[in-house]
């Protein structure tokens, strides 16, 4: 029983010795806990996979546009009028060489077209929403948590009322009143709706991330070397930006990658409520609404514009929590 | 080492008043009360007296050893000369300027002069900065010019602390706890400070560290001509660096006279229980040593013990102590001792009962 348990011994000192040699071959240059963690992600197969298609979807939303066909063109050549769905394809769906995810029933509108535009709007308004959940939260917490006492009350019970709000009422109620007809800030029609679900789905979603990272900098206040830079006299500011802040770089980031598709689910939800995009404009959400009356004899139409939705959140949240793993090991 | 050379450290001098050397900082009556609230409109139930009445100083190049148990106010003294805490009353005098009341703006200049070295070399470094960053950030919240770039002063800094300045690109987490302390040190030298508060600086470090660290000291305040107050739990070390040095109970000085005669001649009861408790390496000499135990645990400083702060724990207690606050009064020359039942003294307790009378630093 010795022999292996004293070749593991040799195996282990052995390690740490290889790493040290290749370190030593190298310039002295540091590595920061930044490289370390991309290191880790790419040794995430998972992670990365995620990352790789959520890299696809974004180039789709950017320049898909410029590759598909018109999404709101009707091809009613190719619905059958009887029975109100596509004439050709398997399950009826009208798949074919010119139409690769089918027609829809009815008008006969692309569906890859109709998949990719929606795909932009997903994204534009989940990606805005993030970041402004992100930035509203990241300052108020670290405002609350740094500077505590009163702030810090008032600051955390603005959190706990917006906790209690109920949120899908109120977007209902708001996209109903400012988003339907007339114009808002400059904006008019389906910008006037983008900026509204962005702004609801954003403004009310701080209050999680503002949450963690109250938490976060309660505890980084109490390290020494928020005192070693006030003793060297260093302002409130610098306190909170250069030494804080970039150690939180890490919740954000995770926090941000696990949000982002929690907002594209929300903003299918609204849209499948139909308090979303105005039709005819493309999305993931109306895209399921639609389909809903006729899933029992043509799954189809509700299989694509769900599984779009599926892929994209499985993606972020693969590559968020690879990310968690990556940026703090110990979380495991 | 530096003090068997400088003069501060010569038991033989006279002490006390007529020492050479300029008061760097004086500490009069200090006191920090942190208020313990409860309930929904935050009502102030108690007040723990961290430090309740310390005074001393310091002059210029000598090292004052802090010493004391946990939760005696030594820390909680250092940071309040380092004006990270605010005071409850009291006075700090450095220069010769009153620093109490300074605010955040007004003390910000003066930060070059007054630096800390702090306890945990693993919390007090960012772990997101390089070392460049870190030893040149003083140069850059100071606004302050330096010859041939911030670089090159970080590398000359880096230096004198003993470490590579080929590391200036590397991480804290690249570097062992000593090695980080040398960081610390090399950040706190960058200003050309003229004094040093040291919060423990060794305590988190291996012993075989220690040593290398506080001889780091030594020699940085030899070359650099610093002043130190050095707060440890360390007896060994606090003798090692000290030329004078402070014992605290309960957030009050009881006793502060130079090293030696500290170390030989203790007198207030305190300070020979702690010094008994010294381990010593010797097991010939161990024999011949009494060691003296103290009953029970250190009283809460939310209800301190009335008078002498030491008298549930003393063997020589008597009822004056319990009624009588006993006043720091010099026994012999730059010996202080605030103890009714002083030992190793030919002083009587009624010369101190009587000193007690007429003087002012009565509580």
């Amino acid at each position: 029983m010795t022999a292996p348990i004293e070749a593991t011994g040799a195996q282990q000192e052995a390690q740490p010795d290889a790493v040290l040699a290749g370190l030593e071959g190298k310039a002295i240059q540091g590595r920061s806990l930044g490289q370390i963690a991309w290191m880790r992600l790419k040794r995430d197969k998972v992670a990365l996979a995620g990352g790789v298609v959520i890299i696809l979807l974004i180039l789709i939303a950017a320049f898909g546009p410029f590759l598909v066909q018109d999404p709101l063109k009707y091809h009613q050549g190719l619905v059958d009028p009887t029975y109100n769905r596509p004439k050709s394809g398997f399950w009826h769906s009208g798949v074919s060489a010119d139409h690769w995810l089918g027609v829809e029933p009815g008008n006969g509108r692309d569906m890859l077209s109709r998949i990719v535009y929606g795909a932009q709007i997903s994204l534009l308004i989940a990606f805005l929403a993030t970041i402004l959940s992100v930035v509203i939260g990241t300052i108020m917490g670290v405002t609350a948590g740094y500077f505590g006492g009163w702030v810090d009350t008032l600051i955390s019970r603005a959190m706990d009322v917006f906790l209690a709000f109920p949120l899908l009422l109120f977007a209902i109620a708001l996209v109903g009143v400012v988003g339907s007809g007339g114009s808002a800030f400059g904006l008019e029609g389906n910008d006037l709706r983008k900026g509204v679900l962005i702004f609801v789905i954003g403004f009310f979603n701080w209050p999680y991330i503002g949450r963690i990272i109250r938490g976060q900098t309660l505890s980084l206040r109490e390290r020494e070397f928020v005192d070693a830079a006030r003793s060297m006299g260093a302002k409130p500011g610098y306190i909170l930006f250069k030494e804080l802040l970039p150690n939180l770089v890490a919740p954000i980031l995770v926090y941000s990658t696990l949000l982002i598709p929690t907002n594209i689910l929300f903003e299918a939800a609204l849209s499948f409520l139909g308090v979303g995009i105005n039709p005819p404009t493309a999305s993931w959400g109306h895209m399921l609404s639609d389909a809903v009356p006729i899933y029992n004899s043509d799954p189809w139409f509700m299989v694509v514009p769900g599984m779009a939705i599926f892929i994209t959140v499985l993606a972020f949240n693969l590559l968020g929590d690879g990310l968690r793993d990556a940026l703090d090991p110990r979380a495991k | 080492m530096s003090t068997s050379q400088s003069p501060a450290g010569d038991t033989a001098a006279p002490a006390g008043a007529g020492r050479t050397g300029e008061t760097l900082l004086e500490v009069t009556d200090l006191r920090k009360h942190f208020p313990v609230t409860a309930g929904l409109l935050r009502r102030q139930v108690a007040t723990v007296k961290a430090v309740d009445g310390v005074s001393f100083s310091v002059r210029k190049g000598e090292t004052l050893g802090l010493v004391g148990e946990s939760g005696c106010g030594k820390t909680t003294t250092g940071r309040m000369i380092m004006k990270l805490l605010d005071s409850t009353s009291g006075k700090i005098t450095f220069e010769g300027h009153d620093i109490t009341k300074y605010s955040p703006g007004r003390m910000r200049p003066l930060r070059r002069d007054i630096q800390m070295i702090f306890q945990d070399p693993y919390s007090s470094l960012n772990p997101r900065k390089t070392v460049g960053a870190i030893v040149g950030a003083p140069f850059r919240l100071q606004n302050i010019q330096t010859e041939n770039g911030i670089k090159k002063a970080v590398q000359e800094l880096l230096e004198l602390v003993g470490l590579n300045p080929e590391h200036y690109n590397r991480y804290p987490h690249e570097f062992s706890g000593g090695q980080r302390q040398r960081i610390g040190i090399a950040r706190t030298l960058a200003l050309k400070p003229k004094l040093i508060v040291a919060d423990e600086p060794v305590s988190a470090l291996d012993v075989s560290v220690q040593a290398q660290v506080v001889n780091l000291l030594e020699d940085l305040q030899d070359e650099l001509d610093l002043t130190y107050v050095v707060i440890a739990h360390d007896l060994s070390v606090v003798r090692h660096i000290s030329d004078r040095v402070a014992v605290m109970y309960l957030g009050k000085l009881v006793e502060i006279a130079d090293r030696d005669d500290l170390y030989e001649r203790p007198m207030h009861p305190y300070t020979n229980a702690l010094l008994s408790a010294v381990p010593i390496p010797d097991p010939a000499e161990r024999e011949g040593r009494e060691r003296i135990r103290l009953q029970g645990d250190v009283p809460s400083p939310l209800d301190p013990p009335p008078a002498c702060r030491f008298h549930t724990r003393c063997w020589k207690a008597q009822d004056i102590c319990k009624q009588v606050e006993p006043p720091l009064v010099e026994l012999s020359p730059g010996h202080m001792t605030a103890c009714h039942f002083p030992e190793n003294t030919t002083v009587s307790e009624t010369d101190v009962v009587a000193k007690a009378a007429v003087s002012p630093e009565v509580d």
